[in-house]
């Protein structure tokens, strides 16, 4: 049960809106951080802290990209097939993933390691090709970049190559470091 | 003043500047909430910002002093400010680095517009995939509450200003500003019927305005600086100030670039971006984000300013500019943002849910050499039918890219569909069909 586990945390959301119903797409968030995906049961249970009915959840639910009615892979794989970084090679890095992982759009190597999907823009279209990864950006992906990234998660569940605070073209570097990234 | 002084893009571009508090702080930051809080009453802030001429940075460029003016005087009940960070239009990322590199910039912006339009609560909406930026929104907001800039008793003033951040979970549509509230109000992100208006009937039906996150970063220098100075930056009197253009495709250096409106396109492409990335010519570009109509190399010299681009047939919209290099199918280009926008459709209203399936079916049909005659007129029809006729303005955004690229690239598609027709003739016929 959700209410047991994070009592303050969704109380502190309930307090942010006048309106309980305002909080069902944070409380959706947390039952998919608890599970990596959104359950029946969780709907149930959010419908029931909400006053709203099952129904109406769902309803909410089934309109959204990132709420998920299924299981995804440990990592989630999210590449950008829109115009912008299909002009610069979105479909050619599309390519190397399926090469490397065996699988294509949609589906979730037989590890549930890594789950695949193409998606529309991601906002970063001046640093394409690039894919979002659970969390995190990875941009000005090449071939190389990409194995770097896909070996770092395998090995460590992280990688150094995702991008932080973002600004493009970079800033100088502050005297004595090379990038700031 | 140098050409081209940055204003927004200034504190993150300096060496080091991580956006903290104390550098904020240190740049002259949240001056403007201590000049304004108390001291300047709200209708006066309104009628600077109204004189500074500022206008929307989302996409519509609508007068933000104006839209504040829209709320009404007498009413006691609440009323809200949502900051719109659902940054999705393709070509378009500048709210990104805006959140990412300066958030105190923003919240003082916030801060400021809650005073102007008597507003206790503002809700940050932002794109559930901004995991990062929503974070730092966070933190930047705790960091200011701990200071007393955000929360209760505003710098001993007594007035409260809270601040939330309300992700979003991966929609389009929650970018037009009444999918936004029924979003933040946990439904589906369907467009209200307007009018009425957010003004009146907002957030829980009360009172509310809807700025841009590169709007509401404009206000602390405006306030700081005076809005005699904003106006006399960019081009005057229509679109003042500057704008953060995002640049992508086929160019050296694609980014974001902060410049005064009203250089040329051929000014930011050429000088800024470092022209094309290799020795093909530009073939097009998109001005404003993907629901701006395509423009060709004769557009170069238009004039990056609202009135202008909309004369050239298109428009500045949110900012975003795409170059194509020659060689690239603008039938291709087309059908990669119709399937964006087939996607996107919320479904609400019939002609774009049906009418965006049959673009892309037919697009797509072109594309694959599989084309027949009567296709065109049939996109044609097709796009005439759905702009215009919905409840918000992704109907007349979705028929952009095949109309403006049937306009200007006509023989293109006239040519997939001729080789569809060849091969059809030369394909063998069904035995059924000799008798």
């Amino acid at each position: 049960m959700l209410v047991e586990k994070y009592k303050s945390e969704i109380e502190s959301l309930l307090a942010r809106y006048p309106v309980r119903r305002s909080a069902l797409i944070p409380l959706l968030y947390l039952a998919q951080r608890e599970t990596g995906y959104i359950t029946e049961a969780a709907m149930i249970e959010i419908a029931g802290i909400l006053k709203l009915t099952p129904p109406q959840v769902y309803e909410t639910v089934t309109f959204y990209t990132m709420l998920n009615l299924k299981q995804v892979g440990t990592f989630h794989i999210q590449v950008c097939k829109s115009l912008m970084c299909a002009l610069v090679g979105s479909d050619t890095l599309i390519g190397w993933i399926q090469t490397r992982l065996g699988i294509g759009p949609g589906e979730t190597t037989p590890d549930g390691a890594f789950t695949l999907s193409t998606v529309e823009c991601l906002a970063a279209c001046g640093t394409g090709p690039m894919m979002q990864i659970n969390d995190d950006y990875y941009e000005r992906l090449t071939e190389e970049k990409l194995d770097r990234i896909l070996s770092d998660l395998k090995s460590t569940g992280s990688s150094a190559l995702k991008t932080g605070p973002f600004m493009w073209p970079e800033p100088l570097a502050p005297k004595g470091e090379t990038s700031v990234r | 003043m140098p050409k081209h002084e940055p204003i927004l893009l200034k504190n993150m571009s300096q060496p080091g500047y991580t956006g903290t508090l104390a550098e904020y702080e240190k740049t002259g930051g949240y001056q403007a909430l201590k000049k304004i809080f108390g001291k300047v009453s709200p209708a006066d802030v309104t009628q600077l910002v109204i004189k500074s001429g500022l206008r929307g940075r989302g996409g519509a460029g609508f007068p933000t002093g104006v839209k504040w003016g829209f709320l009404p005087k007498d009413y006691q009940g609440p009323r809200y400010l949502c900051c719109n960070a659902d940054e999705s239009e393709p070509g378009t990322f500048k709210d990104r680095q805006l959140i990412e590199r300066d958030p105190h910039q923003i919240l003082e912006g916030i801060v400021l517009t809650c005073y102007a339009i008597g507003a206790e609560t503002a809700y940050i909406y932002i794109r559930g995939e901004f995991v990062l930026g929503a974070r730092i929104l966070e933190e930047a907001i705790g960091e200011a509450r701990r200071v007393g800039y955000i929360g209760k008793n505003i710098q001993g003033t007594g007035l409260t200003v809270e601040v939330w951040v309300h992700r979003g979970a991966g929609a389009y549509i929650c970018g037009e500003e009444t999918a936004l509230l029924e979003s933040l109000e946990g439904k589906r992100g369907l467009p209200r019927v307007k009018p009425p208006f957010p003004a009146t009937h907002g957030l829980y039906n009360k009172p509310t305005v809807v700025n841009n996150v590169e709007t509401l970063a404009n206000l602390p220098h405006i306030i700081n600086r005076g809005p005699e100075w904003f106006a006399a930056i960019g081009s005057p009197p229509k679109s003042t100030g500057t704008r953060i253009f995002c640049v992508s495709g086929h160019v050296k250096r694609p980014g974001n670039y902060e410049v005064p409106m009203g250089i040329t396109f051929r000014e930011l492409i050429y000088e800024h971006a470092g022209g094309m990335r290799s020795d093909k010519p530009l073939k097009a570009f998109i001005p404003g984000g993907a629901s701006a109509p395509f423009l060709t190399p004769d557009h170069l010299d238009v004039k990056m300013d609202f009135e202008s681009v909309a004369a050239a047939g298109s428009m500045l919209g949110s900012g975003g500019v795409t170059i194509m290099e020659e060689g690239t199918s603008m039938v291709w280009a087309a059908l990669r943002l119709m399937e964006f926008f087939y996607h996107e459709s919320c479904g609400k209203c019939s002609p774009c849910r049906e009418g965006s399936s049959w673009l892309v079916q037919t697009m797509r049909r072109i594309v694959a050499k599989r084309g027949r005659a009567q296709d065109l007129e049939t996109l044609t029809d097709l796009c005439k039918n759905i702009a215009g006729r919905t409840v918000c303005a992704f109907g007349d955004a979705e028929v952009a890219p095949i109309m403006s690229t049937l306009k200007h690239w006509r023989p293109e598609y006239i040519a997939l569909i001729h080789e569809a027709e060849v091969s059809n003739l030369l394909r063998p016929q069904p035995a059924a069909a000799r008798h």
